[in-house]
């Protein structure tokens, strides 16, 4: 996903709020990952907003995205510029309301925002895990999730939301956690990457591990691999937009010039703006926990791990009721795969909506203001709140 | 925890459109319904807080699907022919089908599909034999306008004209039972209206049939 955290406009929100950590799996009783490698302790940041209900019926845990974090709303210090990723979601009144629930986000196992990644240091070696750090995978994550849930005395979530990555979390947790979740809104997500999306990811792989100051994963006592994980934000960047967001956006406009300078500086704004993008980026994230975490999406497979090949097998212990939503230019994660699970939830007799919402923002839709995904959201989670009262 | 009470959201069935509240007196309480073609889902959510039936819509477009589910309602944004086929035999009580079979292009097999996925089906149309449809076409010779069809030839979404006599004789040629059937004389979003006993075929600006 792309920056656009902005100030909510008429000025609402959940307020100052704080980074807190949780860890468990202490060595030697550390975490068994998929891949069957142990890991441990694990430090995972998470963020609350609102009250948890006595009976601890009123949880909701977002999931963020690939390159998001635990800050979901409100603002760590009164100066802050920019308050939590989906300030606009989460807050008092809003799609999410906090005044009802409580919400939990939690930064995924294999970031670099709070939770255990490679830029971690490794209790074993004493130096930053780097090409050490094991795979993690969407699972992996969610296992994460499970152990600070239930370290927070919530044993059923009202609802788990996510788009994109974040939407695979949901979906992992419906099927792997089914008799905890009593609600799921997989936003912008797919139960399986296409090959388009894990090319994607590939090239923007190779960028890393093309710069030499990587040094294959270990480089955190020498020079950061900036240019490449600067390329590899750019073709992210790219597939988060659509052909007609960036023709409203940009077009064919030059950045700052009337003619071509007739050399390879950023003549086109679109240039500026993926360099701009790129060099923002390397600022806040780590190029292994990038590589790591596009590798779990990649792998990501929901009807193999869980139905032996088939999507509706894979749905079969699943008992949430689900609002699923699709945007209609997102090309990373089209409306076709949103309907596939649909259809599978279908034929499980499962609970669910669906909406495709025409957005030109590509796949970055999921994050921009939305009255009519807000009202959807609320609605639903009113719904299901009811119901379970 | 502290929920909203249920009876908040129950509304008036005097308040509903008058065709749908012929449709909704035949559900049963508790029943699992199916609304193809739901619009802004007041007939699923009457029959949801009212008649505690388990309800999900299948609509077309996004609009009207935010709306259903802003409602509280589950409903599905697609189209009605493709999204009936995921649904196993036997899932739902009644399939609904309401004001929407003349802008079906193979009605026969969706009213197969309608009775495939549900115990009984509830089928609405607007009856195109009405006498004032008749009298257009005999003394003005153009194509007739009414409330319940109110458009031109050349910008009308629906592609068939029935009449409460041509469902009749549909039923026995595409194989399925009326079980019931109930005329009436409303207007397209009218809340008043009378259920027509004679002569139904030439008075009646709607039929609605419980087919099975």
């Amino acid at each position: 996903m792309s920056d656009y955290i902005t100030h909510d406009k008429n000025g609402v929100s959940v307020g100052r709020v704080q980074k807190k950590y949780f860890t468990f799996a202490e060595p030697p009783d550390e975490m068994v990952l998929e891949s069957g490698a142990k890991l441990g302790p694990v430090t995972i940041a998470y963020e609350t907003c609102g009250e948890l209900n006595r009976d601890a019926g009123n949880a909701i845990l977002v999931c963020h995205a690939l390159s998001g974090d635990s800050h979901v709303a409100g603002y760590y210090a009164t100066d802050d510029s920019k308050p939590g990723w989906w300030d606009i979601m989460a807050g008092p009144g809003k799609g999410i309301d906090t005044d009802k629930y409580f919400v939990v986000c939690s930064n995924i196992i294999g970031s670099c925002m709070g939770s255990v990644g490679p830029p971690t240091m490794n209790p074993g070696t004493g130096k930053p895990y780097g090409s050490d750090f094991p795979m993690v995978t969407i699972g992996d994550m969610v296992d994460a999730q499970k152990a600070l849930m239930e370290h927070l005395g919530i044993r059923k979530i009202l609802a788990v939301i996510g788009g994109s990555v974040g939407g695979m979390q949901v979906l992992q947790w419906c099927v792997r956690y089914p008799e905890m979740v009593v609600a799921a809104i997989p936003l912008a997500t797919t139960t399986k990457h296409s090959a388009l999306a894990i090319a994607f990811n590939e090239v923007a792989r190779q960028a890393i591990m093309s710069d030499p100051d990587w040094s294959n994963g270990d480089y955190y006592d020498g020079t950061k691999p900036a240019t490449g994980l600067a390329v590899a934000r750019m073709i992210g960047n790219i597939t988060y937009l659509s052909d007609e967001s960036m023709r409203l956006k940009f077009g064919r406009r030059l950045q700052n010039k009337s003619d071509f300078s007739y050399n390879f500086d950023a003549d086109f704004q679109v240039e500026s703006y993926l360099r701009h993008q790129g060099a923002k980026f390397v600022e806040r994230f780590d190029a292994n926990s990038f590589l790591f975490i596009t590798r779990a999406a990649d792998y990501f497979d929901l009807e193999k791990q869980h139905g032996e090949g088939s999507l509706v097998k894979a749905f079969a212990n699943a008992r949430a009721k689900f609002l699923v939503v699709s945007f209609t230019s997102d090309w990373l994660y089209p409306t076709y795969q949103s309907k596939a699970m649909v259809k599978a939830m279908k034929k499980n007799d499962l609970d669910v909506s669906f909406c495709e919402i025409k957005a030109q923002w590509g796949h970055d839709a999921f994050l921009l203001p939305n009255e009519r995904l807000d009202i959807m959201m609320k609605g639903f989670l009113n719904r299901v709140w009811r119901e379970t009262a | 925890m502290s929920g909203v009470k249920p009876h908040k959201h129950k509304i008036k069935y005097e308040r509903m459109r008058f065709d749908l509240r012929v449709v909704a007196f035949w559900i049963e309480p508790g029943s699992k319904v199916l609304g193809l073609g739901c619009g802004e889902g007041e007939l699923l959510y009457y029959l949801k807080n009212n008649k505690q039936a388990a309800c999900t819509g299948i609509e077309i477009k996004e609009d009207r699907v935010a709306v259903c589910i802003a409602k509280g309602l589950a409903v599905l944004q697609g189209d009605i022919n493709e999204e009936i086929d995921d649904y196993p035999d036997n899932a739902f009580d009644y399939v609904i089908l309401s004001q929407t079979l003349q802008q079906i292009y193979q009605p026969a097999k969706l009213i197969r599909s309608i009775l495939r996925i549900g115990k009984k089906g509830i089928v609405s149309f607007p009856n195109f034999s009405h006498w004032g449809i008749r009298f257009q076409l005999l003394f003005k010779g153009c194509a007739p306008i009414s409330r319940q069809l109110p458009y031109q030839w050349h910008n009308t979404p629906n592609i068939r004209v029935i009449t409460i006599q041509d469902f009749r004789h549909f039923s026995k040629e595409a194989g399925f039972k009326i079980v019931k059937e109930v005329a009436i004389n409303t207007h397209n979003r009218n809340r008043s209206g009378n259920v027509i006993r004679f002569f139904p075929n030439w008075r009646a600006t709607y039929g609605i049939f419980l087919i099975g």
